[in-house]
């Protein structure tokens, strides 16, 4: 791998091959020391010009256990609040000897650009690209559904005949999209369900089947029902009524949640808007797996750094 | 020219049994022992020594697999590693006298990396080495307390294990 910007390029080996990696990751945060000297000397950039609490610590603790100089750059306070274009701040990172950048922008499209300029030629990783991918949290959305369904056993397995439902804001949604692609890439069945206003047009393309009734694909008996935040700085103009409505209609309530057989996995990628989209009963319910998704949230990302990073460059394609 | 073998199939397994013997002896028993095997053929070894251990003194059997992969010192100059799980016992290594167990003893680098992964995972009384074939060519300070055969060997010749469970077959060869 040279970049991970999409999980669209990702074949099935590559992603079976990220998420046992993973598994080898996960099993150094119970150790005596916590922390792998694999990336000692090579730096690591967080460049984030959107808010984050969860990825950008996810990816910060990710790095320090790798054993990797970590630096955290926020556009808040720094000089892209002056007018600093994008590239530029590359550029200087280029010049600091950044090895890795990982790239969180309010632009779809703009990890993409890194990884394709020639302004630096550090590994872009994708922490979330306005409304188009953020490819780290479903790679550690499909390692906590292989979990829960292989346990120990997990490695080597696809998520084959894996049913998904992915429920809400699938228009603005970039964990939604790079869920599509690899979920399916590794073999699940995905159905999104979502008030019309909230689908993108393109979606009549996309590997999925699309419903608008979430009582009636509930009813359908989904392995995993993946609920998404309603993303209110994104929504510049009105989607639906009001948000009871919205809650009334697709949020994953108490009621829905007690028609659901007990072995459903219930995931949310954070952060959460309790009450509207998710209940806090289903929130906190031992069906649900938001807490798992961050702490595997770190695994996967060493796996990815350690893949982007480790390695004759001439080696790898 | 041909491949050369070395050892056959009874010569490895009289080997391992000779090494599960001379640890018992070095040890005076087989009370707080871990045999660690490097993956990939290092672990099938271990493994068949802990079986000979087990069989030789009840309870002194437990093994597990140390991966080094993340702690090795060409990481950037070679392809990438994929990582092999490690697998310590329940018990833990500390106050134990581990037995690092891999096939061929060559540079020591494996080794090196070995130790600082063991040392990442606890303090064991005694940390000790078993191979199956030493082949020379030292770069680092390390030497083997268990050795199935010593094979001096010229640094163009390519030592090849071959073991049942991994490749299908079984022996020592060296090939030009």
């Amino acid at each position: 791998m040279k970049h991970l910007v999409s999980t669209k390029s990702i074949s099935r080996d590559e992603a079976i091959d990220i998420l046992d990696v993973a598994e080898d990751m996960s099993d150094v945060a119970g150790r005596e020391v916590p922390r792998l000297p694999a990336l000692r000397g090579k730096t690591i950039v967080n460049l984030f010009y959107e808010d984050s609490t969860r990825t950008k610590i996810s990816f910060e603790v990710a790095a320090k256990r790798l054993s990797a100089d970590v630096i955290t750059f926020s556009a808040k306070g720094s000089s892209v609040s002056k007018g600093e274009s994008l590239k530029d701040t590359a550029q200087t990172l280029a010049a600091m000897g950044a090895d890795a950048v990982i790239v969180r922008h309010p632009a779809s499209g703009a990890a993409e650009v890194l990884a394709r300029s020639s302004w630096i030629d550090a590994k872009i990783l994708n922490a979330g690209d306005g409304t188009h991918e953020h490819p780290t949290q479903a790679l550690l959305d499909a390692f906590t559904i292989r979990r829960r369904l292989h346990g120990d056993h997990a490695r080597g397995h696809g998520l084959d005949g894996c049913r998904v439902t992915i429920v809400g804001d699938i228009e603005h949604s970039r964990v939604a999209r790079s869920n599509v692609w690899l979920l399916t890439t590794l073999g699940a069945h995905v159905t999104l369900v979502a008030p019309a206003t909230l689908l993108p047009p393109s979606v009549r393309a996309w590997p999925v089947e699309v419903a608008f009734d979430l009582d009636h694909a509930l009813a359908a008996g989904p392995d995993v029902v993946m609920m998404l935040r309603i993303q209110a700085e994104r929504m510049h103009e009105s989607f639906f009524p009001t948000e009871r409505e919205y809650s009334t209609h697709w949020g994953l309530d108490d009621v829905r949640m007690r028609r659901l057989p007990g072995n459903t996995l219930v995931m949310h990628p954070g952060p959460m808007n309790r009450g509207l989209e998710i209940s806090s009963g289903a929130a906190d319910s031992p069906m649900s797996t938001v807490r798992e998704q961050v702490a595997n949230g770190v695994s996967v990302r060493m796996a990815a750094l350690y893949l982007l990073l480790i390695g004759n460059e001439a080696e790898v394609a | 020219m041909t491949a050369r073998t070395v050892m056959q199939q009874a010569d490895i397994s009289r080997a391992l049994t000779r090494i599960s013997h001379e640890i018992l002896e070095s040890n005076r028993g087989g009370s707080d022992l871990v045999t660690l095997g490097i993956p990939t053929r290092g672990a099938v070894l271990a493994s068949r020594i802990g079986a000979i251990l087990e069989s030789i003194e009840p309870g002194s059997g437990t093994v597990g697999t140390l991966d080094v992969t993340m702690y090795r010192d060409d990481l950037n100059r070679t392809l990438t590693r994929t990582p092999q799980p490690t697998r310590i016992p329940p018990s833990g290594i500390d106050g134990k006298t581990v037995v690092l167990v891999d096939d061929v003893l060559f540079s020591g680098r494996t080794v090196r990396a070995a130790l600082d992964a063991l040392a990442d995972l606890g303090r064991p009384r005694a940390v000790r080495l078993a191979v199956l074939v030493d082949r020379g060519h030292r770069e680092l300070p390390i030497r083997a307390d268990f050795v199935g055969k010593n094979l001096p060997s010229s640094l163009a010749e390519r030592i090849n294990v071959r073991l049942h469970d991994v490749d299908g077959a079984e022996d020592v060869a060296i090939e030009p």
